[in-house]
């Protein structure tokens, strides 16, 4: 998994080619095949789902996952943070995967974050998985946020749509050419609102055709933003399978 | 033939007590020579294995040592001092120690026996398994599984301080599996609780006895003498034919729907048949389709191992009392079920192995001086040479069994954790216990504590998880659990086989508005991943009825009568079982051999003959290479007849080594008998100009860095760690029913071994994974075989159109995944079509 390959010594400079850029109620936003939303007019940076200590949320109940989740994800923000160099960094919600996450999280993993933070705004998105916010972090945290013409909250709200931001369902899709099928995390769009990919290492996809996906997008204009190896591919909703 | 025994001898009557002597004689029997043999020496303290064919009397044999030490005993008078269980019976299959029961109570109670006999199974209810640690019978019939989880209670001692005999049934089958491995660890654990205890093994005939009888008792430093053997050989010849058909023989596939009718001739001929198919998708087509034409009404009655419990023993029942006319049946009936009087057995598919056919005819008419009639339906026209193949095979006796194998270190892990649960472990004298298990013999001191380790903290090297570790070693030094919900989990994984995640179905009614009935019957399990392609209205083929997928509420999948005799939805067929290295070389040898190909049908000789002019047959020891064009791809068929594992692995490692070369390969399939692999250059061109040589190509180099670089991304690896992670008990199983805690607690595998990989690429479970592909998945060890069988032996026919020996592989092509290098490739396709729909091409 190439998202893995990445160490804090890899540095991501410049704007990559692979980006998809596209407009959502009226805002020009990037997506980028790490998994990050970059919105150029406020230099903001959206992340969703980074599920932080993942790992150790199973290890307390018994199951020992490997201890490695944490660095991995955050390896992976820290080169799209070295890419765009945000003012602000928004994170939209099941930050930690457990409410004792942020808590009991190593205090290297935690310089870590805090180097990052340093010099722009953070906002964690409070989610399902951390309805508490974080502790011991810097940044604020807050359940929705409403910011430069866009909405931000972690699950999609069922009465509007219009210029939403939302994480959560970890959509993905599936595409297929003849015999063969690809399945990977998306960004998916229809204009109006965008469902973020899930950003951690450990996090699992739902397909965009799945039903708790359905009523919350126009599907004559949706798109899947699909994530490649160094792009995105964006892919029509009827185009792909179910 | 008349039986052969080794040492036969008859003075040994002798040991024999009164009420046994009685019983033979009132039912006018004799006790066969080998019983005897193997009760005198079982009675002098030797640990015995017997081997012998379906229908020797060797359950009989197994259980007299045990019969008649319980008979000197006598009953043990009311307000005696706890008593643990006499005889534990081990057998791998449920319904077997179901039927065990039923045949052992018969000579019991019939010969007046203070003796008690109870199965002990996952199926047995709660009450009952506390009733039997409170007072256990004499006879304990149970599973391996079973054995593992008496193992980890505290209880253990008392439980099996009085044990005798330990009976293992179906031995060769056992041994050979990560299950074999977890019980021989059960056995060393046993043997501490019981030191006198006598094991007495029953088997099938097998390639090398040895490994069974030193598998039987404590090796390590000083190992104890093999077991004792009795091989009892002979029996008369099988009567077993290949099916003549009018119909055309399949190019592929695996289904052999084009011999229905005839099967179903040779049903209502024969008194009971009972029909082996290699998968469950086959058993099931196979069954539907025999009820299209069943005029006459005939009882037909399906059995796999995903139907459900209470519908397999209803099955089980009415083919003991003779009511079922045909069982359509699965690798689930394998083993010694003693059943009615079947009259013929249809083997649909090819048998993959000599010793399996062998096995499964054995099922026909179980008196062993009878001969067992037996009939073999080939799939495709490859099967029909495979299927000629395991017929003299089994004239002659040859045997294919799998050697028995270093013991996994999952199955160990999770053995650890078990003794842990018992009570706290010495780590030095747990050591000595387990490397006196055959399989862990070689097990070293540095690998053992790595899987103490692991199963204490996950073994991580960032030692993250001290404080949320399983089992913490105590001042004396000794390792306990951390607490009880460990032992709880522990006991909830057990195991080592894993299903895939699977789904109870369901049969509901839609009432008169249209909407969906509650309860109904439960028709079995299906895989999860298998319901993931259906939306509401698909139709598939379920428990031998078209069903309508209606949808899934909660954990189960709710499905209708679908009233269709056509499935929209076709199942995937493959046949499970690779071809073994036997009979792969006697399909080469017959493709070698005008002589050896006098007994195939026309169909399937005219097929060779073709090949003979347009292309080639290779010699026995050749590698034939065909290339040639096809629409706008060009095609390299390999006929290398290793098996599909071994045929895939060298896809994968020849089609990394093409991408270098440039010859831009596409994909490639594998069956049991060959591999195509397609790509965009010409293949054929490249060998003619030396751009391509083909001994570089297929040398035996490539199961270094090619197979280190594609193990890493491959997808067969990943599935071989979610084994590994299940079965070690880094993750839990899926508990159909107890799920209901949501997405918490599912996380997928496949990306905690991206994870692992990249961040620990020596971690234990990444060597168990690894260690296990080597010799299970990927059949890597063929494969080097081959690629040193062939050297200097390759040769090349470039073709300008598709051969007839590659007909049968090139029907195949399509049912494939993509592997990694290419998924980008199709990932661009699609997001073309966009932009070219979108008018932005050009």
């Amino acid at each position: 998994m190439h998202r893995l390959g990445l160490s804090p010594r890899t540095i991501v400079t410049g704007q990559p080619n692979g980006t998809e850029e596209i407009l959502v109620h009226g805002v020009a936003a990037v997506c980028d095949p790490l998994g990050g939303l970059y919105l150029p007019e406020t230099q903001t940076l959206v992340v969703s789902d980074l599920h932080l200590e993942k790992g150790a949320a199973f290890a307390r109940r018994g199951m020992l996952l490997p201890p490695y989740d944490t660095i991995a994800t955050l390896n992976i923000l820290a080169a799209v943070i070295a890419r765009y160099d945000p003012k602000t960094v928004i994170s939209l919600g099941d930050n930690f995967h457990d409410r004792k996450g942020s808590e009991f999280l190593s205090a290297d993993l935690r310089k870590m974050i805090t180097d990052m933070a340093r010099g722009r705004d953070w906002i964690w998105i409070n989610g399902n998985h951390d309805p508490d916010g974080t502790t011991g972090l810097p940044g604020l945290s807050s359940d929705e946020l409403i910011y430069g013409g866009l909405v931000f909250r972690h699950e999609p709200s069922l009465i509007s749509s219009k210029g939403e931001i939302a994480g959560h369902l970890h959509p993905a899709a599936t595409v297929r050419r003849r015999e063969k099928s690809v399945r990977r995390p998306c960004f998916a769009s229809d204009g109006h609102r965008l469902l973020m990919p899930a950003f951690g290492v450990l996090t699992g996809g739902l397909d965009l055709r799945h039903r708790a996906m359905q009523g919350l997008f126009r599907q004559e204009t949706l798109v899947a933003h699909l994530l490649g190896r160094d792009r995105i591919y964006s892919v029509r909703y009827g185009s792909l399978m179910g | 033939m008349d039986l052969v025994e080794t040492n036969p001898s008859g003075n040994q009557a002798a040991n024999l007590p009164t009420p046994f002597l009685k019983w033979f004689g009132e039912k006018g029997w004799q006790p066969r020579a080998h019983q005897l043999e193997l009760l005198a020496r079982a009675q002098g303290g030797e640990n015995m294995l017997l081997i012998a064919p379906t229908g020797a009397g060797k359950t009989l044999a197994g259980f007299l040592p045990s019969l008649t030490d319980l008979v000197a005993r006598g009953k043990i008078p009311p307000g005696s001092a706890f008593t643990g269980i006499h005889t534990l019976y081990i057998s791998p299959l449920k319904a077997l120690t179901v039927d065990i029961e039923r045949n052992l109570m018969k000579p019991v109670i019939e010969m007046g026996l203070a003796v008690t006999v109870e199965n002990r199974t996952g199926d047995t209810p709660q009450a009952k398994r506390q009733r039997q640690k409170l007072n256990p019978p004499d006879i304990l019939l149970t599973t391996p599984e079973q054995v593992a989880l008496l193992l980890a209670n505290k209880e253990a001692t008392r439980f099996f301080k009085d044990l005798k005999y330990v009976v293992l049934d179906e031995l060769h089958s056992l041994v050979t599996s990560k299950r074999g491995h977890l019980l021989s660890l059960g056995l060393a654990r046993l043997r501490k609780h019981a030191p006198e205890m006598q094991m007495i093994g029953l088997s099938a005939t097998v390639a090398d006895p040895m490994d069974l009888q030193r598998w039987l008792v404590p090796q390590g430093e000083q190992p104890s003498p093999p077991a004792g053997l009795v091989h009892v050989t002979g029996g008369a010849a099988p009567d077993i034919t290949i099916l003549g058909t009018d119909s055309r023989i399949p190019w592929s596939g695996h289904v052999s729907t084009y011999a229905i009718p005839e099967v179903y001739e040779e049903i209502r001929r024969h008194k009971t048949t009972l029909i082996f198919v290699n998968t469950r998708f086959q058993a099931e087509l196979l069954f539907q389709t025999l009820w299209t034409i069943n005029e006459d009404n005939l009882p037909i009655a399906l059995h796999h191992g995903s139907l459900d419990a209470g519908q397999r023993r209803k099955v089980e029942a009415a083919m003991a009392d003779n009511r079922l006319r045909a069982v359509v049946a699965t690798s689930t009936l394998d083993m010694g079920l003693d059943w009615g009087d079947i009259d013929l057995v249809v083997h649909v598919g090819a048998p993959k192995g000599a010793s399996r056919l062998a096995q499964r005819i054995g099922r026909a008419n179980h008196r062993m001086d009878e001969p067992s009639k037996a009939i073999l339906v080939p799939a495709n026209r490859f099967e029909v040479m495979e299927c000629q193949a395991a017929l003299d095979a089994n004239y002659l006796g040859a045997q294919d069994t799998p050697p028995v194998g270093e013991g996994a270190l999952d199955a160990l892990a999770q053995h650890v954790l078990g003794m842990a649960c018992a009570e706290p472990f010495d780590p030095v004298e747990l050591y000595d216990e387990i490397t006196s298990a055959s399989p862990y013999a070689n097990l070293s001191w540095e690998m053992y504590e790595r899987i103490v380790d692991f199963v204490a903290t996950g073994g991580y090297a960032l030692r993250a998880y001290e404080r949320y570790a399983k089992i913490r070693k105590q001042d004396d030094g000794r390792w306990r659990v951390s607490n009880p919900q460990i032992a709880q989990q522990y006991r909830m994984n057990l195991g080592t086989i894993v299903e895939a995640a699977e789904l109870n179905v369901r049969l509901v009614k839609r009432n008169s508005k249209g909407t969906l009935g509650r309860g109904g019957m439960s028709l079995g399990k299906v895989e999860e991943y298998f319901l993931e392609q259906l939306v509401q209205g698909d139709t598939f083929l379920f428990a031998g009825k078209v069903l309508r997928f209606e949808g899934i509420r909660e954990n189960e999948c709710l499905v209708s009568n679908a009233f269709s005799l056509d499935p929209k939805i076709p199942a995937y067929a493959g046949g499970k079982f690779p071809l073994t290295t036997y009979l792969a070389d006697q399909v080469r040898a017959m493709l070698a051999d005008p002589d050896r190909r006098v007994n195939l049908p026309d169909q399937v000789r005219d097929w060779l003959s073709i090949q003979l002019e347009r292309s080639m047959l290779p010699k026995q020891d050749e590698l034939l290479i065909e290339t040639f064009p096809r629409g706008k791809r060009f095609f390299m068929i390999a006929y290398c007849f290793e098996g599909r594992l071994a045929h895939q692995t060298l896809g994968m490692l020849l089609t990394r080594r093409l991408e270098r070369l440039g010859a831009r390969p596409l994909g490639f399939v594998a069956t049991d008998y060959s591999l195509a692999i397609w790509g965009l250059e010409d293949m054929g061109a490249m060998i003619a100009d030396g751009a391509l040589n083909l001994s570089d190509l297929f040398d035996e180099d490539m199961l270094g860095d090619d197979l280190e670089a594609w193990l890493d991304e491959s997808y067969m690896l990943k599935r071989t760690f979610r084994n590994c992670a299940v079965i070690s008990g880094l993750i839990e199983r899926r508990h159909p029913g107890k799920e209901k805690t949501g997405r918490q607690v599912t996380v997928s595998t496949d990306l905690i071994y991206d994870v692992l990989r990249s961040h620990e690429p020596d971690h234990v479970l990444l060597e168990a994974t690894r260690r296990d592909a080597a010799s299970g998945l990927l059949d890597i060890g063929r494969l080097g075989d081959m690629l040193s069988r062939i050297k200097g032996h390759i040769t090349h026919r470039d073709l300008d159109r598709v051969s007839p020996l590659a007909v049968p592989i090139m029907l195949e092509i399509g049912k494939e995944q993509v592997p990694g290098e290419a998924q980008d490739a199709v990932l661009q396709e699609a997001a073309d079509e966009l932009i070219a729909e979108a008018g932005l091409s050009g």
